[in-house]
C-alpha cells in the first residue's frame, strides 16, 4: 500500500492549527477524503516551474493610499450590533487565561 | 403575450418609463410567482416582500411627479446572499451567520439603488461560496427549474434559478473558479464573470480574494451588459478595483463578429467532457462561423494543471479569509463559563461552518503550513503564471477563445455530494478565467435530453465588449436565450 500523504495524528495537529473541532468520525472521514484530494494535487509536481515566479495576483497593484482625513463612520451601537455577547459598549471575549 | 414576470430587465426598464406599467402591478408579478414556485424551486433565503412593495411606490411616485429615472427602474434584483445589504440578514448559506445583519451595503447595492432598482431577496447559495451545485446551503438544496430533481449548479444556483424560475429579472452572483457560470450554464441563463478588478468587492464577504467577482445573471446578453455597466466602476472602498473608464456596455451590441478569430482550445473537449456536449457547442462555434467569425484549434498545455492549482489558491486563501468567524464579534458562538478562548472558538467553528466549509479549512491550512508551503501553495501560484502565460499567448492570435461551460449537462441532487473530489472535476473549464483574472461569460446553446448546455466565451482582461458582442450575435442567431421552464 501506499504511504497517506497525510495521518490521523496530522489531520488532527491541522485541525488544531485552524482551531476547528472535529468529532472522532470526522477525523477518519477527513484523512481518508484529504489523502484522496491531495493525492490528485500532486499531478502540480510534473509541472516544470523552474525559474518561474509565482502569480499571487493578477494585477499589478501597488499599495493604495488615501489622505487621512476622518470620514464617517459606523457608530459604536451599529459596531456591535452582531456581537454574539456585549457588555457596557465593548465585546464580550471568553475567558483567556 | 409574456407575463410580467417574464419580461427582460430591459422590456421592464422601457414600460415602466413610459409609464405603459407601474412598477407596483409588475413587482406584484413577480411576488406572485415566487409564492407559486418558490416551494418547489427554492432560490432564497430571504424573499423582501415588503420592502419590495414600499420600494414599488416609492418608485412609481417619483415617476408620477416626472423625476429621472434609474437605468433599471422598477426592475426586480435577486442577490446572492454573500453579498452585503444594509439592515437585510446576509447569511452566506451558513449557520455561522445566519442572523447577521450588516449595517452597511456592499457598492454593488448601492449601484443598483442609485439606478432605482428593487431587491427581491437574497438568493440561496453553497455555504460561503464553496461548492458547484449549491446542495452545501445550511437552509437546504435549491432544485433546478427545469427539473426539480437536478441540482442547479452553484455556487450561485439560487440566483441563476431565481432568474429562470421567473421569481427575479436580474440576479448578482460571484464566481470564485465558476460559480456564476455553472448555475447560469445549468439553468439555460446568461452568467457573466467580469475581469477582475472590474466589479466593486466592497461588502462581498470573503472566500478566495485573488479570484473571486461579482457578476450578473440574467434572461439574455442585452440585460447582462445593462446590468454590468451599472455595477462596473472604480471604487476607492475597494483597493483592488482598477482605475478605468467607465463603460456603457449596451452600446457595443450590434457590431457583430465578422472577421473574429475564436481560438478553441482543445483542453476544452477532453475526456471528461460529456460528448453530447461537445456536440452541442461545436454547433455553436460553428454558428459564430457562418455569423463572420473564423476559428482554429489551439492547445493551452498548462490547463492541465489548472484545477488543482485552483483548489489549492482557492483553500489557502480561504483558510485565512475564515479565520474572522471567532464568534467575537459577529457569527455564532457557543459557550459555557468553564471554556477557554481555543476552545470556544474551536467548537463554534465546527458548530458554525457545514462540512465542506471546515474540509476547505483544513486543507488550505495544510497547504499554507510549515514544510508543505513550497510544495502546494508557491507550486500553486507558479503554475498560475504558466496559464497566464499560456492565455496571453493565445489572445495575441485571438479575439475570444471558446469551449462548453461545464462538461457534463446538470445531474442528480445527491449524486456527487458524498464525494468531494469527483464535485470539484466540475469545475475543470471554469477555474482557468479565475487563476487568469480574465473575462469569460456562459450563453444557451441548446439542450441535450431537455437539459440545457452552456457555450463559453473566454477573452483577455477588461475586453468585456468582445464577448458581449460575440455572445450577442450568437444569441440572435441560435435563439435559446428566454426559453423558460414548464413549473
Amino acid at each position: 500500500m501506499k504511504k497517506p500523504r497525510i495521518s490521523r495524528r496530522e489531520v488532527e495537529h491541522i485541525a488544531w492549527l485552524a482551531h476547528i473541532e472535529l468529532t472522532e468520525e470526522e477525523k477518519t472521514l477527513f484523512t481518508e477524503q484529504l489523502n484522496e484530494i491531495l493525492e490528485y494535487f500532486r499531478k502540480i509536481d510534473s509541472a516544470d516551474t523552474d525559474g518561474v515566479s509565482p502569480t499571487y495576483h493578477v494585477l499589478d497593484l501597488v499599495n493604495v493610499y488615501r489622505e487621512d482625513e476622518v470620514q464617517e463612520s459606523l457608530t459604536r451601537e451599529e459596531a456591535l450590533s452582531n456581537a454574539p455577547k456585549k457588555e457596557r459598549g465593548f465585546l464580550k471575549a471568553p475567558r483567556i487565561v | 403575450m409574456p407575463e410580467l414576470y417574464e419580461l427582460t430587465g430591459r422590456e421592464v426598464s422601457e414600460k415602466i418609463r413610459s409609464r405603459e406599467l407601474t412598477v407596483k402591478e409588475y413587482i406584484s408579478s413577480i411576488l406572485e410567482r415566487i409564492r407559486k414556485v418558490e416551494e418547489k424551486v427554492h432560490a432564497f433565503v430571504t424573499v423582501l416582500e415588503e420592502d419590495a412593495l414600499k420600494r414599488a411606490e416609492e418608485i412609481d411616485r417619483k415617476a408620477d411627479c416626472g423625476h429621472g429615472l434609474g437605468r433599471l427602474c422598477g426592475v426586480a434584483v435577486a442577490v446572492k446572499d454573500n453579498i452585503c445589504t444594509k439592515g437585510v440578514r446576509t447569511t452566506c448559506s451558513s449557520r455561522m451567520l445566519k442572523d447577521f445583519v450588516p449595517p452597511y451595503n456592499a457598492t454593488v447595492i448601492e449601484r443598483l439603488l442609485r439606478e432605482d432598482a428593487v431587491i427581491i431577496g437574497k438568493t440561496n447559495m453553497d455555504e460561503f461560496a464553496m461548492g458547484s451545485t449549491t446542495e452545501t446551503s445550511y437552509f437546504g438544496a435549491t432544485r433546478n427549474p427545469w427539473n426539480l430533481t437536478l441540482v442547479p449548479g452553484g455556487s450561485s444556483g439560487g440566483s441563476a434559478a431565481a432568474v429562470a424560475a421567473g421569481e427575479a429579472t436580474l440576479a448578482l452572483g460571484s464566481d470564485t473558479g465558476g460559480s456564476i457560470r455553472c448555475p447560469a450554464s445549468y439553468c439555460n441563463v446568461v452568467g457573466l464573470k467580469p475581469t477582475y478588478g472590474l466589479v466593486s468587492r466592497y461588502g462581498l464577504i470573503a472566500y478566495a480574494n485573488s479570484l473571486e467577482q461579482i457578476g450578473p445573471i440574467t434572461i439574455d446578453i442585452y440585460d447582462c451588459a445593462l446590468l454590468l455597466s451599472v455595477i462596473a466602476g472604480h471604487d476607492p472602498k475597494d483597493s483592488t478595483s482598477v482605475k478605468i473608464p467607465q463603460r456603457d456596455y449596451v452600446d457595443f451590441l450590434e457590431e457583430g463578429v465578422e472577421g473574429f478569430k475564436i481560438g478553441v482550445p482543445s483542453e476544452f473537449f477532453g475526456e471528461g467532457v460529456d460528448a453530447r456536449v461537445k456536440e452541442c457547442v461545436w454547433r455553436a462555434i460553428h454558428t459564430l462561423e457562418s455569423l463572420g467569425a473564423t476559428y482554429e484549434e489551439v492547445s493551452l498545455p498548462s490547463l492541465e494543471y489548472a484545477l488543482p492549482a485552483y483548489y489549492i489558491i482557492a483553500m489557502s486563501e480561504a483558510s485565512s479569509n475564515l479565520a474572522r468567524y471567532d464568534g467575537l464579534r459577529y457569527g455564532y458562538r457557543v459557550e459555557e463559563d468553564s471554556w477557554d478562548w481555543p476552545t470556544v472558538y474551536s467548537k463554534s467553528r465546527r458548530i458554525g461552518f457545514g462540512t465542506e466549509v471546515r474540509r476547505r479549512i483544513i486543507l488550505g491550512t495544510y497547504a499554507l503550513s510549515a514544510g508543505y508551503y513550497d510544495q502546494y501553495y508557491l507550486k500553486a501560484l507558479k503554475i498560475r503564471t504558466l496559464i497566464r502565460r499560456d492565455f496571453e499567448k493565445a489572445f495575441k492570435k485571438f479575439n475570444l477563445l471558446a469551449g462548453p461551460t461545464m462538461p457534463v449537462p446538470p445531474f442528480r441532487i445527491g449524486e456527487k455530494i458524498q464525494n468531494p473530489l469527483e464535485l470539484y472535476m466540475c469545475d475543470i473549464l471554469t477555474v482557468p478565467a479565475n487563476l487568469t483574472g480574465g473575462p469569460a461569460v456562459t450563453v444557451p446553446c441548446g439542450f441535450v435530453d431537455g437539459l440545457p448546455v452552456g457555450l463559453q466565451l473566454m477573452g483577455r482582461p477588461f475586453r468585456e465588449d468582445l464577448l458581449l458582442r460575440a455572445a450577442k450575435a450568437y444569441e440572435d442567431r441560435a435563439g435559446f436565450e428566454g426559453l423558460r421552464p414548464k413549473l
